[in-house]
């Protein structure tokens, strides 16, 4: 199971590293939005992976499972949310002004010229 | 003393109701919006003065939210450096929003707004005591900041502010990655509870200790905009509008304040296993920012361009400063910081000033026609000039010097003493050039449409602010002293994780 979650949180945060470096603004979007899944998945993981155990304290249980990463991962989805909708309109916005979605707006015949 | 309970949590509240209130009232008449905007922001400069003169006798006013107590509920915590960059902050909001009210706050929608969220964000950053909480505030900060950066739009704008969204999204990723590491390991979040827990990191832990302090040195360098994470400056800066770039002078401070809490508390001599972990990339990393921020002072091709490069030189100081690590460096730091975020605010205000006067070549870098304006504009220009490379006889120099004497005892003296010194030299002399060409080296007709002379509205924010940094030369003795006080009261973290744990740390 760790070894499953590991692995999967790497290759998110790796296709998001790769994503981002590309040199258009929807896959930089999208490489955002993997990594954020990923530091989500992160975050959940570090209150340890257990199955079957109590959310609270009890004197009978073994064990409870952490709710502080909850608490945290619900804030981090939240602002991630926020902020890739803030990034696609920004990304449009760019787009519309720039003519073109790279991520320099280099490829505008204003800027060959220059 | 009763009233005074709930103090801390104001310099917070304030601002957030403001924008609250200038949200309801977004299509109310201009001047109303203002006026609020206005006073919520006069109101922090008291509310900050209160703190400092509370923290002053080295009180550390702890608040509980909720009154959960630490290390289970989220703390704020007022001691000398939280008090010290409320006033900074308050102080310098006053003068950029003053500067913005002359008409760049209707460029674009919800202004105000988003200057009271910027405020209440950065308070917030300054006050939390925790680091779950601290990425919360930096993710406020930043949003509003975007908002800002944007505001008026244009193409420039659209796309500095795109690499600034992008690269600081991915800042915050790093950030929870490194919480959530931290979180892992130690269990809490309570940056005092840490330096408790840090202290006794077992060895088997260690490297992931390490790894998660390096990753938030990382997050907090690229905030701080410090070698090699610095390139998003400059074009951000340069694009922004005048007011919102005047405030931008505080945003990398943040960074460097965070630096400071960080390294000093949770990774300070006490530490044990993980003393010290920031240190060693600290102070080299913070002269090469110094040295090429300065390269970049003497390539700029216009005047708010170098000035978006002396905030990225003046944050190599700064970080040297704190690198150093001793008492003297950091109280030199310290006492650098409000001159250099008013000087540098001081500079982009001016420079729009002069763009205007300018006419359609702005503040490019080439000769145009003689100025409206221009013995005014170029005396203040002189002054702050002065003010921003360190010349004697205001603040920046006695700031620089204090730093130079407190490297003296330091195994990087050489480094030190040279880079500071030739910088220095090789940021005069970049801008006494660009002050001969845009007063001096004048010729062509006017254009009298295009060009107009300097109201006394715009520049009474910039003179303003130099009458802050001319405060800050008179009273050197107290604030020094003050700078000093603080710098010790962080070098002895004992004593803040006593205040926030409410009982002697192991």
């Amino acid at each position: 199971m760790e070894a499953l979650i590991s692995l999967v949180i790497g290759v998110l945060t790796a296709g998001g590293v790769f994503l981002a470096l590309r040199g258009t603004t929807f896959p930089v979007v999208l490489g955002l939005t993997l990594l954020s899944y990923a530091v989500n998945l992160f975050l959940f993981i570090m209150g340890r992976l257990a199955i079957g155990v109590p959310p609270v304290i009890r004197a009978a249980a073994e064990g409870y499972s952490d709710p502080l990463p909850q608490a945290l991962v619900l804030t981090a989805i939240v602002i991630s949310f926020g902020m890739t909708a803030f990034v696609i309109v920004l990304a449009l916005k760019a787009r519309s002004e720039l003519g073109n979605d790279d991520v320099d707006g280099l490829h505008h015949d204003e800027d060959r010229h220059r | 003393m009763n009233g005074f309970i709930h103090l801390p949590i104001l310099p917070v509240v304030l601002p957030l109701l403001a924008g609250i209130v200038l949200l309801a009232l977004r299509n109310r008449s201009l001047s109303l919006q203002r006026g609020i905007s206005m006073l919520a922001t006069l109101a922090l400069v008291p509310l900050a003065i209160t703190l400092l003169q509370t923290a002053s006798d080295g009180t550390q006013l702890v608040y509980a939210l909720g009154n959960w107590v630490a290390p289970y509920g989220i703390v704020l915590v007022v001691d000398r450096l939280a008090a010290w960059m409320l006033l900074t902050t308050a102080l310098l909001a006053v003068f950029a929003l003053l500067y913005a009210l002359r008409g760049s706050d209707t460029q674009g929608r919800h202004f105000h707004v988003l200057f009271q969220l910027q405020l209440f964000g950065l308070n917030g950053a300054f006050l939390t005591g925790d680091l779950f909480n601290l990425f919360v505030f930096f993710e406020i900060l930043l949003l509003a900041s975007y908002g800002l950066l944007l505001h008026g739009g244009g193409r420039n704008r659209v796309k500095a502010g795109l690499h600034y969204v992008v690269i600081n999204l991915v800042g915050s990723t790093l950030f929870l990655f490194a919480v959530g590491t931290l979180y892992g390991v130690t269990g809490t979040l309570n940056m005092a509870d840490l330096a408790v827990k840090l202290a006794q990191t077992p060895p088997e832990n260690l490297p992931l200790v390490q790894s998660a302090g390096l990753l938030l040195f990382a997050v907090f360098a690229l905030k701080a905009a410090l070698l090699p994470l610095y390139l998003w400056l400059p074009a951000a800066y340069t694009h922004t509008s005048a007011p919102v770039a005047a405030l931008f002078a505080i945003m990398t401070k943040v960074g460097a304040y965070s630096i400071l809490r960080v390294a000093s508390l949770m990774f300070g001599d006490a530490a044990g296993p993980v003393a010290n972990l920031l240190d060693t990339w600290l102070a080299p990393l913070a002269l090469a920012t110094l040295v090429l921020g300065t390269l970049g002072v003497l390539a700029s091709t216009s005047l708010r361009q170098q000035a978006a490069y002396l905030v990225v030189a003046s944050i190599g100081t700064l970080l040297l400063s704190f690198g150093l690590g001793t008492v003297d460096s950091v109280a030199a730091g310290l006492y650098y910081l409000p001159h250099t975020t008013f000087a540098a605010a001081a500079l982009f205000l001016l420079a729009d000033a002069i763009s205007r006067a300018r006419g359609s070549l702005a503040d490019h870098f080439e000769s145009g026609p003689a100025m409206p304006g221009a013995r005014v504009l170029g005396g203040l220009f002189f002054v702050v000039a002065m003010a921003i490379t360190g010349l004697p006889p205001l603040a920046g120099f006695l700031g620089k010097f204090m730093l130079l004497k407190a490297a003296i005892a330091s195994p990087l003296m050489i480094w030190v003493w040279s880079v500071v010194l030739a910088t220095g030299l090789v940021g005069m002399i970049a801008l006494a050039r660009s002050g001969s060409l845009l007063f001096y080296r004048t010729h062509g007709t006017p254009e009298p449409d295009s060009q107009t002379a300097p109201t006394t509205a715009a520049l009474t924010p910039v003179a303003g602010l130099l009458l802050l940094i001319l405060g800050l030369t008179v009273w050197a003795g107290p604030v020094s002293s003050y700078a000093t006080a603080t710098a010790a009261q962080l070098l002895a973290p004992q004593q803040y994780i006593e205040a926030v744990l409410g009982r002697t740390a192991p």
